[in-house]
């Protein structure tokens, strides 16, 4: 019942958000809408993922958003271009054969599995032994898919480069102007 | 008892998504956003007791202070227009 009401709120808030033109209230309802989501995780019982959702899509994202409006403007061009038939016909062909792949896999929470018969009997009673962690989340997460949360690492790195990269170029680019100002102002006199 | 008072925090939610999406000025929306944070906090805290987990309440109090940071930043953003350059302009070294 109450996920229901968060689903439809979330599915209200990004229509809402698709068809505002102020980037500024776009932000906010991006962030209305992670707020939602992360809600929805608590509801289904995946907290960390709940709190990686508040922190990232509610904190951080609308703090990195808003850095970008600041350095661009806050209105949205409108460009009013042919409705593309094809890519509707594409876009729903690909979402009904990924829907159609879904009915091939395991209901929620079926005992019956192929993730519950082999991998988890072998985490839960092995993995102290093979790793020698307690905890085993963390063996999992961090030495039998080292290298996935490695990849993980390296793509959030880059994202944070790339982040400063763009917001610190700005502040020098404007750093320049204001050495440049005064040293004109010099030679004219 | 505890889903009446959620489903009347849910509804309270409703009117808030409704002020952020008709809201002329952009602190109606801003304040919609703080109002929203805000009861996701009171609708988590609700939940872990509906569900029989009060121990959620602390990722309520997480809720809290993020929606707190989140509300600063855009204030801040007002204030100056701007996040980098503003404050560091009187540290700026001689050239």
């Amino acid at each position: 019942m109450i996920d229901l009401v968060l689903l439809a709120f979330m599915a209200l808030v990004a229509i809402a958000a698709v068809r505002i033109r102020n980037l500024f209230a776009v932000i906010m309802l991006t962030g209305i809408y992670s707020l939602l989501a992360a809600s929805l995780f608590v509801m289904l019982d995946a907290v960390d993922v709940a709190l990686t959702e508040a922190a990232v899509g509610a904190g951080i994202m609308i703090i990195l958003m808003l850095a970008t409006l600041a350095l661009t403007t806050s209105e949205e061009k409108v460009r009013m271009t042919r409705q593309n038939l094809l890519a509707l016909v594409v876009v729903v062909i690909t979402g009904g054969a990924l829907i159609y792949g879904t009915l091939d896999m395991p209901k929620v929470g079926d005992p019956q599995a192929p993730a519950h018969t082999h991998l988890a009997p072998h985490f839960t009673q092995h993995s102290v032994e093979e790793i020698g962690i307690p905890n085993m989340v963390t063996s999992v997460l961090a030495s039998y898919r080292g290298l996935d949360t490695l990849g993980e690492a390296v793509v959030v790195l880059t994202a944070a480069v790339a982040v400063i990269l763009i917001i610190g170029s700005g502040r020098a680019r404007q750093r320049k102007r204001r050495r440049e100002k005064p040293s004109r102002g010099e030679t004219r006199l | 008892m505890l889903v009446a008072i959620a489903l009347a925090v849910l509804f309270s939610l409703g009117c808030a998504l409704i002020r952020a999406y008709l809201g002329p000025t952009l602190f109606d929306r801003l304040l919609a956003v703080n109002v929203v944070g805000s009861l996701t906090v009171l609708l988590i805290a609700l939940l872990g007791f509906i569900v029989g987990r009060p121990e959620f309440i602390d990722i309520a109090i997480v809720y809290a202070l993020l929606n707190y940071i989140g509300v600063v930043a855009v204030l801040r953003f007002f204030e100056s227009g701007r996040f980098g350059a503003s404050r560091r302009s009187g540290e700026e070294e001689p050239p």
